[in-house]
């Protein structure tokens, strides 16, 4: 009997030993204790319109407050300061990646893809200053974003291969209890990570884990791997936010429209003007 | 080749590997979507898992019957022999675009992986038309309004110059904005005709292959985006009418005219799941300034394989900017020409 208590206490401690670990383990805290509501399969229910409220898009790393871009633009342009969202404060660049960042972000103006409207690849798309929409059915959780239209399709059933490489990659999803798991691979190498030039290679693999955290708050982390820029995975994580505003709704953020005479004005025939607008 | 068709060979080569067996066992099971072959099909009950009517899946509208009946048919329907026949024609029309050497053939090559409709999965119906009312077949007549709106679009786009002169001149599909057929209404659109629908608690989503275009639509009754904001594929509401969804779309912002309707246009669309492989699709148009009546036209749509893969179109867009850049190296090349001719 006495052998067996002392078993018995050896296991809680053990336990809780273990909880308290994978407490601490998730960066962004895995909001111990609370159960998302539940769809009618059973899993935890994440659909619904979210934004994150940050300046990750901006800048992932710490930053203070800097110059803008476009003289014009004035305050309105100068970068807001961000308390960073990567783990350890800092994107483990391998060195002549990290070089590669420098050039980009002194090119930014021109070579940042969202100035062109491009799709914003993946994790960027999450944390855009825009919201986006999960729609979530048993076989694939869609996740469809205001900028640009951007859609990613997350594959809930068997896992399947990237056919061909592309902007938003090739996600395939499953449920790790709360959460859901998504490893998205097939990427291009066209993406950035934010305005100052943060980039990766066509061999990025991000695990994204996304736990509701309370009703109108999710945790999200992603992992980011690419061993032909930085020398380790690292992570990034952060909240989305439901949008509750009144009636809200995912409108239309159709911006190729809007960056045309940027990308082709100088192929206008001499002469002509762009149409008012 | 067009980048547009390039993004979606991607798709295509790897998904009619699976369409084309599967649309002939389709074809060989039931080749002739119609009312009347519906209506003694097993009524389709499924629901999703919160108790929607099931619509879920991807679905195809590529066909070759056209919006409006031709000119010298009188008939609702043809026989099977006839829809044959003009399918065999169509589809040798689209063979010929890729005689070799031909400016056809570098550009748009319809046989290479099964971008022609009569090689991918499609829509084979023996309507005459799409439009079932008015029972001619044909569009209303245009009132004075939409007669005259029609001449002044002509006449601005006339003034505009030509389209190799600037990127606004060129057609909003070629500038990756939005193509003409996306909708709504949901038009086949030649190659890419697909669609995948979604459905959560609250929400039908619609995803269009062509520049991913999506519809995520609200089923909770709610108003209406206020009439001053006005986007391209407009706004949409739904609702269920027993096993039907009806959505309702306006707030069009009236850049990219459906046959030449008004931004007033309001498109009424009904979606009712008829068996595992087909959903009714038929759409009424309202536009009371620029046809007396409303009309309303019917395509099913046809279940076809996925995924969809992306559609990144503005992102390759070279089509754009090379018709630019070789408009401006002519004009560079005649006025050296020109030039040199004034000095002899």
């Amino acid at each position: 009997m006495r052998i067996f208590f002392r078993a018995l206490s050896v296991f809680v401690a053990v336990s809780a030993a273990v909880t308290a670990l994978s407490a601490q383990a998730p960066a962004a805290g895995q909001a111990q204790g609370y159960r998302a509501p539940r769809t009618a399969d059973g899993r935890p229910n994440l659909n619904g319109i979210w934004q994150a409220i940050n300046e990750a898009n901006w800048d992932l790393q710490p930053h203070a407050a800097n110059f803008g871009r476009v003289v014009a633009l004035g305050a309105e342009d100068a970068m807001p300061p961000g308390i960073g969202w990567v783990e350890g404060g800092e994107i483990p660049y391998l060195p002549a990646a990290a070089a590669k960042k420098k050039e980009n972000y002194e090119k930014r103006l021109t070579l940042d893809p969202e100035i062109k409207c491009y799709l914003p690849g993946v994790p960027r798309a999450m944390y855009m200053p825009f919201p986006f929409q999960i729609v979530q059915s048993k076989d694939v959780t869609m996740m469809i974003f205001e900028y640009a239209g951007a859609v990613r399709t997350i594959n809930m059933g068997k896992p399947t291969e990237a056919p061909a490489d592309s902007w938003m990659g090739w996600s395939n999803g499953h449920w790790e209890g709360e959460t859901l798991v998504i490893d998205t691979t097939g990427f291009n190498d066209q993406s950035w990570f934010d305005r100052v030039g943060d980039f990766h290679s066509d061999e990025l693999h991000v695990v994204e884990r996304i736990t509701a955290a309370s009703p109108d708050r999710l945790n999200y982390e992603a992992t980011i791997e690419d061993k032909n820029v930085f020398s380790r995975p690292w992570k990034i994580s952060m909240p989305l936010y439901r949008r509750v505003d009144r009636n809200m709704q995912l409108m239309e953020f159709k911006c190729v429209e809007f960056v045309e005479e940027l990308i082709y004005g100088h192929l206008r025939k001499p002469g002509t003007q762009p149409p008012p607008h | 080749m067009n980048h547009r068709f390039r993004t979606s060979i991607r798709l295509l080569t790897i998904v009619f590997a699976v369409v084309l067996p599967m649309t002939a066992a389709l074809a060989g099971q039931a080749p002739f979507s119609s009312a009347k072959a519906s209506a003694t099909a097993k009524k389709w009950t499924a629901k999703t898992s919160d108790g929607q009517p099931d619509l879920q899946g991807y679905w195809t509208n590529s066909t070759y019957t056209p919006l409006q009946r031709p000119n010298g048919v009188t008939k609702e329907f043809y026989n099977r022999e006839e829809v044959v026949q003009i399918e065999k024609q169509a589809a040798e029309r689209e063979e010929a675009q890729t005689e070799p050497g031909t400016i056809a053939d570098v550009h748009y090559d319809f046989t290479q992986f099964s971008l022609d409709r009569g090689q991918s999965a499609h829509v084979t119906q023996l309507r005459t038309s799409m439009i079932i009312d008015p029972p001619d077949g044909r569009i209303p007549p245009a009132t004075p309004d939409g007669l005259k709106r029609q001449a002044d679009r002509a006449a601005e786009r006339k003034r505009m110059g030509a389209t190799t002169d600037a990127v606004e001149n060129m057609p909003v599909g070629t500038r990756c904005i939005v193509m003409a057929g996306s909708g709504p209404p949901m038009m086949p659109t030649g190659y890419n005709g697909n669609y995948q629908i979604v459905q959560a608690p609250g929400y039908v989503m619609i995803l269009t292959e062509m520049i991913h275009d999506v519809r995520i639509i609200p089923l909770d009754g709610r108003p209406q985006l206020p009439p001053n904001v006005r986007q391209w594929i407009g706004s949409s509401r739904g609702r269920w009418e027993g096993d039907t969804l009806v959505v309702e779309t306006s707030n069009f912002n009236g850049k990219n005219p459906f046959q030449n309707a008004s931004e007033a246009m309001r498109v009424i669309e009904r979606f009712t799941r008829l068996d595992v492989d087909t959903i009714d699709y038929r759409f009424t148009i309202e536009d009371e300034k620029t046809w007396a009546r409303p009309w309303t036209a019917s395509l099913p749509l046809r279940k076809t394989v996925g995924p969809i893969f992306e559609h990144a179109c503005s992102e390759g867009n070279y089509s754009v900017r090379n018709t630019l850049a070789g408009a401006r190296a002519e004009e560079k090349r005649a006025a050296e020409a020109a030039s040199k001719k004034g000095l002899k």
